[in-house]
């Protein structure tokens, strides 16, 4: 097999993992955007927020430590424990509600029938607060994230590829987890939203918020779920990009991957975020395997953008988003 | 003789003068966003570095120093609104860390009449005073560390880099792009190939460049990030098993954050230096002493000693130098920007001014001139010890290609002049 489409085969395969971490953030947004109509800007910023309590919790850090020091003069910074990942896992999930309530109570619920630029520029507020908090609460500083998950070269498919091609293949260990865990999230996702009642709700409060609130559904509780949701999604794509890069505050600018996955695989649709993100991914990879050493390179960013307009093109709701029918 | 009359002269003007202004000292720092991790020490460094002379000497010649800190966000928009907002304030000089809002201060700064010091950073051929005024970006340059970077490599090669493939990750900005053009004739020379590998910004995906690396197998990597593009690239190299010895980062890639979220894997990973390691000089206890144990520390007081910390603290040693020289050579202490100008262009640092300040072998010696305002441009090497956590030196301060560098200073600020319709001092 000549050489050329050996390398190609490992940009196809990294891309397609490469498209998985992008969907992990999409995720994020189709699920309040599905439920509320709202494109929530904050949501790269929720990732940050969740994988710096996550990381905080961990390390036994005193939450606005800074703060307190300075007005009561004290010099705490830790606890001086150590927290499991799981157990950790679980109280920054208990913080990601508590959010999720918070912009409901004191942000979403006095914007309700507000037009969605309105919405739109709320969480755009929530994004900048959201941000400032962290820094507040758990330092600026670039954090360790490590809870247990494989990082490297997976050595079996080194050898396996290296056997057939006479080239071993490199896919990160890292990037077969993630896949792993978006493939059992969209199922869980999907399966929520389809055969329990709180996500058939949530369907009936997307499609109409008036007539969900005429048959008995709470609003306020979709709302606050669905943030919780989203949050989780945050928690999960947070600890993915952290583990690779640290976490640090260019975490939150994962959003603008998502953007191009958005437009490609529609707004509204899980697996249209996923299918999306797998068609950036190798896209772009692709792309940059086979033009971008004639073109200067650094051409991922831009592609991905390139990519997802010529599809607005033929499909403007995007590859799975909800077919837009304008009665006059 | 002279410089304890002088001295004395000072003493009286300072003695028997009326009340002083401040000192001012504007910091355009980055303590929020994507580059705060950078940002954050190298402000508190600069910040501690004038608390201790304020608390422990009473200022500089008895004039307080007053930083005055303006936050960019690393933006290039927003850094030229601080300096808009602070040059009135009395302003002595400016130290955006940011080639980005450099480039936007060169005219500004030459207009106005205050200097600015691009330590390691910004527009590289302002080294040549003859054209650029009021810039100055001693002790070393962003050509001096790439030739620095190929010099190490040079002399752990037995002085032949023929046939070698050298490939450099850049920051696809004008920061990461400042040492292509060294390196590509420092290619020519040598007999290297070099292949360009842009990283757009962030950095956070660098799964294509690695993968290139992985097939293309460059002999050495060198690599000129800022913010998360390093820590992905130092855990990118480690996944794919690059050899992390080959593997050199210029200084604003070599910070302890930069490669603890690798792990152990980082070990081995090399960065170049124009600054001390570490907190084993005696200004350490006095910053200890003066600034942190009176709670006068511009952070937690946790970050004394790291990379980015020092060379803030360098930063402001530097600046306060220039102060001293200016008070002497314009016999008053309450000096303007003009006289600071005149303090930095004259600026002599010694092996034994340095070790009276505390900081004995923190930086290499070196003096600026009318013509030379990038100093010698020596270049230092460190290494990664992940176990140790302790970056350790593999090469002392030393001489770079300034046949090729100055030959590239001397060209693209004579295109500047020429654009910018400057005539050449200092003749």
């Amino acid at each position: 097999m000549p050489e050329q489409l050996v390398f190609a085969m490992e940009v196809i395969l990294n891309g397609l993992m490469a498209g998985v971490l992008y969907a992990l953030v999409a995720l994020g947004f189709v699920l309040i955007y599905k439920a509320s109509g709202i494109f929530n800007y904050a949501q790269g910023v929720m990732a940050l927020f969740a994988a710096m309590t996550l990381v905080g919790i961990m390390k036994g850090q005193v939450p606005f430590a800074h703060l307190i020091n300075a007005i009561f003069g004290t010099h705490i910074h830790y606890f001086g424990w150590n927290v499991p990942a799981l157990v950790a896992i679980i109280l920054t999930m208990a913080v990601m509600v508590l959010l999720a309530w918070a912009v409901q109570r004191f942000v979403m619920r006095h914007l309700v029938g507000q037009e969605p630029i309105i919405l739109f520029m709320a969480t755009i507020g929530l994004a900048y607060f959201l941000e400032g908090v962290a820094d507040l609460m758990w330092g600026s500083e670039i954090k360790t994230l490590d809870v247990g998950l494989p990082q490297g070269i997976n050595l079996w498919i080194d050898e396996t590829t290296f056997n057939i091609f006479d080239y071993g293949f490199f896919i990160d260990n890292l990037d077969i987890v993630a896949t792993v865990i978006a493939a059992l999230l969209v199922a869980a996702l999907v399966a929520f939203s389809q055969y329990t009642k709180q996500g058939r709700a949530m369907r009936a409060v997307a499609d109409d918020h008036q007539a969900a609130l005429s048959v008995g559904i709470s609003l306020n509780f979709i709302w606050i779920m669905v943030w919780s949701v989203a949050g989780f999604v945050a928690l999960v794509a947070g600890i993915m990009w952290g583990t690779k890069s640290g976490v640090q505050f260019s975490l939150s600018l994962i959003a603008l991957k998502a953007l191009p996955v958005l437009m490609l695989g529609g707004f509204t649709s899980i697996p249209g975020a996923i299918v999306g993100g797998l068609i950036i991914g190798v896209g772009e990879k692709l792309f940059e395997f086979a033009l971008g050493p004639a073109l200067g390179g650094a051409t991922e960013n831009w592609f991905a953008y390139v990519l997802a307009l010529i599809f607005l093109v033929f499909r403007p709701q995007g590859l799975f988003g909800e077919k837009i029918i304008e009665r006059v | 003789m002279n410089k304890k009359l002088a001295t004395l002269a000072l003493g009286a003007v300072m003695a028997a003068g009326p009340v002083m202004a401040d000192l001012v000292f504007p910091s355009l720092s980055y303590r929020t966003g994507p580059y705060a991790a950078g940002g954050i020490p190298f402000a508190d460094g600069y910040a501690d570095y004038f608390t201790l002379l304020n608390e422990r000497d009473g200022g500089i010649g008895g004039v307080p120093a007053r930083v005055l800190e303006c936050e960019t966000g690393y933006n290039t928009e927003k850094g030229v609104e601080c300096y808009e907002s602070t040059k009135g304030e009395g302003a002595l000089v400016y130290q955006p860390l940011s080639t980005g809002i450099t480039y936007q201060l060169i005219p500004k700064v030459t207009a106005d009449g205050i200097p600015l010091h691009t330590m390691g950073y910004g527009r590289t051929s302002a080294a040549n005073g003859k054209v650029f005024s009021h810039v100055f970006n001693y002790p070393a340059n962003y050509w001096n560390g790439a030739s620095g970077a190929i010099n190490y490599l040079l002399d752990s090669n037995g002085g032949d880099l023929s046939g070698k493939k050298i490939a450099l990750v850049y920051h696809n900005s004008a920061y990461g792009k400042e040492p292509i053009r060294t390196l590509e004739t420092l290619a020519e020379k040598h007999g290297y190939d070099l292949t360009l590998l842009p990283v757009d910004h962030p950095g956070q995906e660098q799964k294509s460049q690695w993968l290139q690396i992985r097939r293309e197998k460059p002999d050495f990597v060198i690599m000129w990030g800022w913010g998360v593009m390093n820590q992905v690239a130092v855990q990118e190299a480690a996944n794919i098993r690059f050899p992390m010895e080959n593997f050199i980062g210029v200084w604003w890639s070599g910070a302890e954050f930069d490669v603890q979220p690798a792990g152990e894997k980082a070990t081995g990973y090399k960065a170049l230096t124009f600054t001390g390691l570490g907190d084993d000089y005696p200004v350490y206890e006095d910053l200890q002493k003066y600034v942190v144990d009176s709670g006068k520390a511009a952070g937690a007081g946790d970050q004394l000693g790291t990379v980015q910390y020092n060379r803030g603290l360098y930063a402001a040693m530097l600046a306060a130098e220039a102060v001293k020289t200016a008070q002497e050579m314009h016999g008053t202490a309450d000096i303007d920007a003009s006289m600071m100008r005149d303090g930095m262009e004259a600026l002599e640092i010694t092996n034994a001014k340095m070790e009276a300040l505390g900081m004995a072998g923190f930086g290499p010696e070196f003096s600026v001139s009318c013509d030379n305002h990038g100093g010698p441009g020596l270049v230092g090497v460190v290494q990664w010890d992940a176990a140790a956590g302790t970056w350790n030196p593999v090469q002392d301060f030393k001489p770079t290609d300034v046949e090729v560098i100055n030959a590239l200073i001397e060209e693209d600020s004579a295109a500047y002049a020429a654009e910018n319709n400057i005539s050449q001092r200092c003749e």
